[in-house]
Formats: structure tokens, C-alpha cells, sequence
């Protein structure tokens, strides 16, 4: 499997961001690079191992329905760019 | 009669009432200050970790329970990736390809008949948070609050063939998760909320047509008008040669129109995949059959027995069972009254009415089942007349102070003393010679005339068929 310059510009989109040229042949050989080695995992031998979605044998990890302190708002706004009224300010987003 | 067949299916989140959100200890509770109910967590700061609160599990296994679905052994919790500024995270952590519940359905009635609507489909997720659109356009302002709020998605099967059909269907819906007393159910406040896809065909084709998905229906009322709106659209559509674009509209209430927001070349690419930080969810029969043993007689079955145990019709079975606060109202009063129907007549006229006409909801005001129960009990012992029951009907109503404190209060007492009632039968006699001359040569409507007045000069007080049976004997004597 191979990522063409299509693919690159779907998931820039996807991902919000603007590439040159340059870029997006640049990305895609390094995502192709990835997926390569990747593609290692296709070497081994998985007949008659289940699928599985996570590698922790554990399940059912589960907290009380209780209520616990959140944070102060001024550490919550310290990692908002922009804020007004306590809250984050964003670029418009008009449907 | 249209020559288009109307398909709907909806899709329906529901806000679970859990006290904590799903990932996080931040409260769920409405109204605080913005980014007041925030943490690293569901603020989606990097290196958290989200552990899933059981509440919110149990509560999702319930509502798919009660709608009869299957419930999943195993389940797992997947990435749903999107950019938009209400999710911090850039993903909604939801349920992509083993939901809680599957292959479930509801029974609706609409005209008299009852249907059986597919349930697709039930899945846990969580909320997003909530944008304000600054005025001018010059940005959005987020608040996080909501966001991690536990959400259950309920998926119908397209079998919803009107927009009445999909009224009764959510109007359903949300009387059982009422019942099962998981959610507030409040679709002004955003506890229910409710996304349509429709599609028309001409009879007779099996193939579905394009369909739309209708998003910002606000109330029960404008799915409704929503859903009337946009097969009318999609008919005018295709019959003026043209075809139905596959788009998300959004209903404009105001303007009673649904409005294009996004046609299908941007459509959604989410990108789903196991989120990592989340083990699976194992739900063994002993754990299925606990919540199974919480969930409550539902409403369709309260209907029956309310048919089956009192003789109510169908009709009258349906509207107390609508809502599980109502039907409890009823059964407190008959506690108090062993006249069912006359409970339920009064609920559904009276009380209903007045509800209604004032746009309160039964926890907006001050009377009881049992007050009821000792109002109906006060007439049927003949201490007041059905008419001065609505004086104090209103009275239950709007000071919640009991029948026979209002009665007292009010000197309401019906008056069934013979005497008393002769003496104003005949002041009322010698006062209208000519009714009665007109009663005497066989004019029968003088007498009602006559009661009318009885009935004015006692303020309504005299017991109404004592002053029937006294006047008639004194005009014929």
C-alpha cells in the first residue's frame, strides 16, 4: 500500500492544515516510510490469534458515579490563546 | 394524497443524569459558570488517562433494555475524530462498531393502530461542549462544561413512514427513558435531542430516495413541522424534474423552513479506531440481569393494566401513561378514590387543561394525587356539588392545601338540607310568576331557568338534584 498525493492532501485537510508542494511530497514519503515499516507486522505468523482492540488483558476498568473537584478556571484559561468572559475564544465558526 | 411514501429514521441522544461525567469527576450539573466544570481530563489535556464511570454504563444498559435490545458481551470504546472547536479533545469518544445495545424496538400508536419501530442500534458516547457565536462574527467563545457528559445514541431503523409517526415514536422514547428514570428527558434544555433522516419514494419502489438529514429540531413540535416541511421539498423536488441532493439542513423555526449547511463533497471522513486509553467493557449475564431486575414497569404495560385494572379506554390509558409523573399522580389519588375514571376524567379535562392553557408543567403546581382523591371522595359523599368541585379543584391547584380545608375556607359545603333549599325554591317561586305560569302551560325549559336561579341564589351551593326534585314538587302541587 502506497500514500499518493491525494491521500496526503485528504488528510491535511482532514487535519486542518495547508501544505506546499514540497510538503505534501515530502510527508507522503515519510508516511509511506511508516506504513513500510509497518508492514513488518504482516511477517509474522497470526493464525489462530483473536483480534483484539487493546493489548492490556484487562476489562472493565470502572470509577464511582462521585463528584470530585474540577480545576480553578485560571489554570483552565491558561492554555486558551484568546478568552473572554471565562471563556475560550475561537474563530468563528458559523454554520 | 401525495404519490410519495415518506421515510424517516431517527437518530436520538439522550443526556444521561449520572452526577459525574463519563471519564472525569467534573460535575454534570446545569447553569455553573462557563469552564467552571472542567479538568486536564475532559479539557483533553495531553497524558490523561479517562476511566469510564460505571453509572453511566449501567444507565446506557438500562435505556437498552427497556427498548428491548440486545445487549452486547463485549464492547469496546472508539476514537470519532473531527475538528471543531466544541471537542478540546479533536475526538468525541463514542461507539463505533460494537455498541452497548443492538437489534432493539418500540411500539408506537398512531391513529388507533400500533406499530413496531426498529431499534438499530444504542451506543455510549460523550457530550461536546457548547459554542456562542459572538455577534459580528468575529469568533466563537467555547464553554466545556458539557463536554464528557455521558450521551447515549439511539439509532432507529428507517421504518418511521410520517412525521406524526416520528412524533409518536420520540414521544414514546422518551416516556420510557422517563420511566427508567436515566435522563431528564427535557428537550428545551437539551437532555433530548433529536436528528431525522428522510427520504421520499414514489409507492411502491423498494429503493430508498436521497435522503436529507434534518438537524436543529428543537421540540417535539418542530420535528414535526421539520419533517412536514421537508417532504413537501423533496416532492416539489422531483416534481419539477430535479433530484434530491444528499446534504444536512437545519430547521429554522422561525422561519418554518429547513436551510442547506453542507453538501455531501464535505462529507464527514471521523477516522474511527479503538481509543487506546479505554479497556473493554465485558458485560456478564449476572451484571445484565442486576439492571435488568431496576428497570420499572414501562409504559405500555402500565397501559394495559390500567385498561385491564380500572376499564379506562385505550385512548384515556395512553395520555396518563405518557408521562410517568402523570401516571403516578393517578395512581396516588387512588388511594384516596375508588372512582378511577373519575380520577382520570379530571386529570385529563381539568388538570390537563389548565396545565396546558398556562404552559406549566404537573411540578409546576401545588396539587396532589391524594388531593384529588379526597376531592373526588368529598363529592361522591355528597358534601359538594361537581360544580363547586371545580372552585375547588382550582383551589388544589393553586394553594395545595387539602379539599377540606378549601371547603371550609371557602364555606363551600354543599347545602342538602331540605328546609333550606324550600325556603329559597319558594322565594325564587313568588319571585318569577311568570316562569312558572309558562312551566304550568307546558313550557318545560322555564325550569331551568328556575334552577338557574336557585342555583345563583346559593351560590352554586345546593345539592343539585335536591333542588330539582323540590322545585318540580312545588309546581306541580
Amino acid at each position: 500500500m502506497s500514500i499518493t498525493k491525494k491521500d496526503v492532501e485528504h488528510v491535511a485537510n482532514l487535519a486542518r492544515l495547508e501544505l506546499s508542494d514540497a510538503e505534501k511530497e515530502q510527508f507522503g514519503d515519510q508516511l509511506n516510510a511508516i506504513l513500510k515499516y509497518a508492514d513488518k507486522l504482516n511477517e509474522l505468523n497470526t493464525d489462530g490469534i483473536e483480534p483484539t482492540s487493546h493489548v492490556l488483558p484487562l476489562a472493565n476498568v470502572m470509577r464511582a458515579d462521585t463528584v470530585k473537584p474540577s480545576w480553578p478556571i485560571e489554570k483552565v484559561l491558561l492554555n486558551a490563546p484568546e478568552e473572554e468572559d471565562g471563556q475560550f475564544k475561537v474563530p468563528p465558526v458559523l454554520e | 394524497m401525495s404519490k410519495y411514501e415518506t421515510v424517516v429514521g431517527l437518530e436520538v441522544h439522550v443526556e444521561l443524569h449520572t452526577k459525574s461525567k463519563i471519564f472525569c469527576g467534573c460535575s454534570t450539573s446545569f447553569g455553573a459558570p462557563p469552564n467552571t466544570h472542567t479538568c486536564p481530563v475532559c479539557l483533553g489535556h495531553p497524558g490523561v488517562l479517562p476511566v469510564l464511570n460505571r453509572q453511566a454504563v449501567e444507565y446506557a444498559m438500562k435505556a437498552a433494555m427497556a427498548i428491548n435490545c440486545d445487549i452486547a458481551e463485549w464492547c469496546k470504546f472508539d476514537r470519532k475524530n473531527y475538528f471543531y472547536p466544541d471537542s478540546p479533545k479533536a475526538y468525541q469518544i463514542s461507539q463505533f462498531d460494537q455498541p452497548i445495545g443492538e437489534n432493539g424496538w418500540i411500539d408506537i400508536e398512531v391513529n388507533g393502530q400500533t406499530k413496531r419501530i426498529g431499534i438499530t442500534r444504542l451506543h455510549l458516547e460523550e457530550d461536546a461542549g457548547k459554542l456562542t457565536h459572538i455577534d459580528g462574527g468575529f469568533g466563537s467563545l467555547a464553554d466545556f462544561n458539557r463536554v464528557g457528559t455521558p450521551l447515549v445514541e439511539i439509532v432507529s431503523e428507517p421504518d418511521i413512514r410520517s412525521p406524526e409517526e416520528a412524533k409518536a415514536y420520540l414521544e414514546k422514547l422518551r416516556a420510557i427513558m422517563q420511566y427508567c428514570d436515566v435522563s431528564d428527558v427535557k428537550m428545551e434544555e437539551g437532555s433530548l435531542r433529536c436528528d431525522a433522516n428522510i427520504s421520499i419514494r414514489p409507492y411502491g419502489q423498494e429503493k430508498f430516495g436521497t435522503r436529507a438529514e434534518l438537524k436543529n429540531m428543537n421540540s417535539f413540535r418542530g420535528v414535526q413541522r421539520g419533517l412536514e416541511y421537508e417532504e413537501l421539498r423533496q416532492a416539489d423536488v422531483l416534481d419539477s424534474g430535479g433530484t434530491v441532493v444528499q446534504e444536512t439542513r437545519r430547521w429554522d423555526e422561525g422561519q418554518g423552513k429547513t436551510i442547506s449547511m453542507r453538501s455531501k463533497e464535505e462529507a464527514h471522513d471521523y477516522r474511527y479506531f479503538p481509543d487506546p486509553d479505554l479497556v473493554r467493557l465485558h458485560i456478564d449475564a449476572e451484571w445484565k440481569s442486576r439492571v435488568q431486575a431496576s428497570i420499572p414497569e414501562l409504559p405500555d404495560a402500565r397501559q394495559s393494566r390500567y385498561i385491564q385494572q380500572y376499564g379506562l379506554s385505550s385512548y384515556d390509558a395512553g395520555v396518563l401513561t405518557a408521562s410517568m409523573k402523570l401516571a403516578d399522580f393517578f395512581e396516588e389519588s387512588l388511594k384516596h378514590t375508588s372512582d378511577a375514571k373519575a380520577s382520570a376524567n379530571w386529570i385529563m379535562g381539568e388538570l390537563l387543561g389548565y396545565l396546558n392553557a398556562n404552559g406549566l408543567e404537573l411540578d409546576d403546581v401545588k396539587i396532589t394525587g391524594q388531593g384529588l382523591g379526597e376531592m373526588i371522595q368529598l363529592i361522591e359523599k355528597g358534601t359538594i356539588s361537581s360544580k363547586i368541585a371545580k372552585t375547588v379543584f382550582k383551589g388544589l391547584i393553586e394553594t395545595g392545601k387539602s379539599p377540606q380545608q378549601i371547603v371550609e375556607e371557602q364555606g363551600l359545603v354543599q347545602i342538602s338540607d331540605e328546609g333550606a333549599i324550600l325556603a329559597v325554591v319558594d322565594a325564587i317561586i313568588a319571585a318569577n310568576p311568570q316562569s312558572v305560569e309558562d312551566f304550568r302551560n307546558g313550557k318545560e325549559k322555564a325550569i331551568g331557568f328556575l334552577v338557574g336561579q336557585i342555583m345563583k341564589e346559593t351560590k352554586g351551593k345546593a345539592n343539585p338534584g335536591l333542588v330539582n326534585k323540590l322545585l318540580i314538587d312545588r309546581l306541580n302541587a
